[in-house]
């Protein structure tokens, strides 16, 4: 399972031995390499427990994080949700930078609650990379296996081989502030990656950079994190990035987690209006009666499915249709009477929010915004069809 | 049509604006008068005294003042006294900065006005202080002279340790702050790369407060040269073993004022040497 690694790929296939003789700068510490060897052969451990299994509990003045996390070797778990929720604070504790005021961290069996962070089998890639400034890439990249115990010249030779595969060879000299946005990127995922941690974290990984090369790292992260065996979880605001990067999104608000799942799943069934903003959809909460569902709103919707007892519904904003007058003809079912809040381009199209009887947010195009004379505080009737809409069980 | 006209709405206010200010402050470009005397005048008042030592200087004898023994006794113990302070200071204020920037502990601020303390006392006062903590009856002094036969009042190591302690404070809140200014998480990342605090200190940290470090050295460094009160208090004034150039500036000065005024085109040289390396290293990179 190592072998794709370049600590592998020159013929030290096993663990990382003592640390060398000439060791001058990095930690010192007698025991040498901090990182516990049978930490890399998961399989062999004798716990048969493998993976990430963490409850952080984080208190603050103000904030308080109670999380569980659980995740496989192999996993790609996103953290995702609005600023302030706890995600980098998260992060943070799994790192051991920031202390758990209650809870458990296990890795591979083994508890880290007690471990400081410069002994713990982790790698970190800041949300600004944080390179140090003064090294080369290459330098950066084995400022890791350094601190291990690695000798300089063997440390190099891995760095070199890491940003082989990051694609920056030609850029190992370089000193980071010469690096472009993206290049800086996988600099420190391979600096996080040369220590070879067995959990690896990403805050905001993509926050940093330009939207076009955003599409290109995206691509790229999404091959090295598919290709990284052991647990990783990345932070994240951006439901596209979470998304495409992860296997299981865990949705975090006001430091708990509010909904775990596939990305499909999330997308599909949003159990909050932050990930129903985020996929995209209205949602709203009520209680169901065979195909109508009565809203804690107030008014009611009817749907396809039945079900009974409390349950969500969820429609997209393209699927409202809007009229400047009553329709006439049209069943009165899911049929509403609202009012103009806001108006605002949305890709080719005009997103409208809409007061009233209901709140919802509306699609449509730019020529049907003309004619339906949209502004904010006009009168408009909503209405979807019942098809389109889906509830689910809450 | 609307590109003749736009040049000529854009160059309206450009002509306009000056104008107006012109009138309000009275001051060649929009500078106030009563700023610009004052400022003017101060640049006399710190330029004046320098130019004078230039004019009056007996540029005919001096080769023949500067050739003495006694000079070059006083120029080479004031150079490798202040080096050593400087490297005194290095050595333990480096670290105090570090503990005064980076960890928390009780009474912090206390201590970060005790360090700062000798910035403002009268070099004369640290001096008698020395005199009573290392002297050779004094609350350290006496047990170094009974236990390991060390006096160090009135010799060269006392004049070592009277610049540093006046020197030193430059150096650390000097270096506290550029510790302040830089980012504390580089420290993390490292950390998370497996580097101990010690590590992370000497291989990320160092490097990057470097050039706050130097320009702190050349500081204390300068401060250490110029000293006065404390060293001629603590470490007397004897020539070869603690006579440094302000002592022997000093005391040429009342008689001979021509060796006076060579002696301090000595010390103003280095100084303006000193400011040049300053400018050309860091300060133009900061």
């Amino acid at each position: 399972m190592t072998d794709n690694r370049p600590a592998a790929a020159d013929g030290a296939s096993a663990p990382q031995g003592p640390p060398a003789p000439d060791n001058d700068s990095c930690t010192g510490g007698a025991g040498g390499n901090p990182k516990p060897a049978e930490g890399r052969h998961p399989t062999t451990h004798p716990h048969p427990i493998t993976g990430l299994d963490a409850r952080l509990v984080v208190d603050r003045a103000a904030f308080h994080l109670d999380i569980t996390l659980t995740a496989a070797p192999g996993d790609v778990l996103a953290l995702l949700g609005p600023n302030g929720a706890g995600k980098t604070t998260a992060l943070r504790a799994l790192a051991g930078l920031t202390p758990l005021t209650d809870g458990h961290l296990n890795l591979d069996g083994a508890s880290l609650d007690r471990t400081p962070p410069e002994s713990r089998p982790v790698g970190v890639v800041f949300q600004d990379y944080l390179l140090f400034p003064h090294l080369t890439a290459l330098d950066n990249v084995a400022f890791g296996p350094r601190c291990q115990g690695v000798s300089k010249s063997e440390a190099r030779e891995q760095a070199g081989a890491w940003l082989d595969r990051m694609g920056l060879a030609a850029h190992a000299g370089a000193k980071p502030r010469r690096l472009s946005g993206g290049q800086a990127q996988r600099v420190a995922l391979a600096r996080a990656l040369a220590t070879h941690p067995r959990l690896l974290l990403l805050d905001e990984p993509l926050a940093a950079l330009d939207a076009r090369t955003r599409l290109e790292v995206r691509g790229q992260l999404r091959r090295h994190l598919a290709e990284f065996e052991a647990v990783a979880v990345l932070v994240t605001h951006d439901p596209l990035d979470a998304m495409v990067l992860a296997d299981r999104l865990v949705v975090i608000e006001h430091g708990r987690v509010v909904q775990e799942g596939t990305p499909a799943d999330i997308a599909r069934h949003p159990r909050t209006d932050y990930i129903a903003q985020l996929v995209g959809l209205n949602l709203y909460r009520g209680r169901a009666e065979r195909h109508t569902v009565r809203l804690d709103a107030g008014p009611e919707i009817t749907t396809t499915e039945d079900l009974s007892g409390p349950v969500f519904v969820a429609f997209p904003p393209s699927a409202v249709t809007l009229f400047r007058d009553r329709p006439t003809g049209a069943s009165a079912r899911n049929l509403w009477r609202c009012e103009v809040a806001g108006l605002e381009t949305h890709g080719d199209q005009i997103r409208a929010d809409l007061d009233g009887e209901l709140s919802l947010a509306a699609d449509v195009t730019t020529v049907a915004a003309a004619e339906l004379e949209l502004h904010p505080g006009a009168a408009v009737w909503a209405t979807v069809k019942a098809m389109q809409t889906h509830a689910y069980p809450a | 049509m609307t590109s003749l006209h736009e040049p000529g709405a854009a160059a309206g206010p450009r002509t306009g604006r000056p104008r107006r200010r012109r009138v309000g402050t009275g001051g060649r470009r929009g500078v106030p008068l009563p700023l610009l005397l004052p400022g003017l005048l101060a640049l006399a008042f710190l330029l004046l005294p320098l130019v004078a030592l230039l004019v009056r200087a007996p540029w005919g004898s001096l080769p023949d003042q500067l050739s003495s023994t006694e000079v070059w006794q006083a120029l080479q113990l004031s150079l490798v006294s202040a080096t050593a302070a400087t490297a005194v200071s290095l050595v333990l204020g480096v670290p105090l900065a570090w503990l005064l920037a980076r960890t928390e502990f009780p009474g912090r601020g206390f201590v970060r006005a005790l360090v700062t303390l000798p910035l403002v006392l009268p070099p004369v006062v640290g001096g008698v202080a020395l005199l009573l903590a290392l002297g050779r009856n004094g609350v350290i002094g006496k047990w170094l002279d009974a236990w390991f036969g060390i006096t160090l009042p009135f010799t060269t190591t006392g004049v070592v340790i009277a610049e540093a302690f006046v020197a030193m404070p430059f150096l650390v809140i000097s270096v506290e702050g550029t510790l302040r200014a830089a980012d504390p998480r580089f420290e993390e990342a490292a950390t998370t790369l497996g580097a101990s605090r010690f590590t992370a200190f000497h291989r990320v940290t160092l490097p990057l407060i470097a050039p706050g470090i130097a320009a702190g050295a050349v500081l204390a460094w300068a401060r250490a040269l110029g000293e006065f009160g404390a060293t001629i208090t603590f470490a007397g004034n004897f020539p070869g073993r603690t006579q440094t150039m302000p002592l022997a500036v000093y005391l040429a000065l009342q008689n001979d004022p021509d060796a006076a005024i060579s002696l301090s085109l000595v010390l103003l040289a280095v100084s303006i040497a000193v400011l040049a390396g300053l400018r050309d290293r860091w300060m133009t990179t900061s």
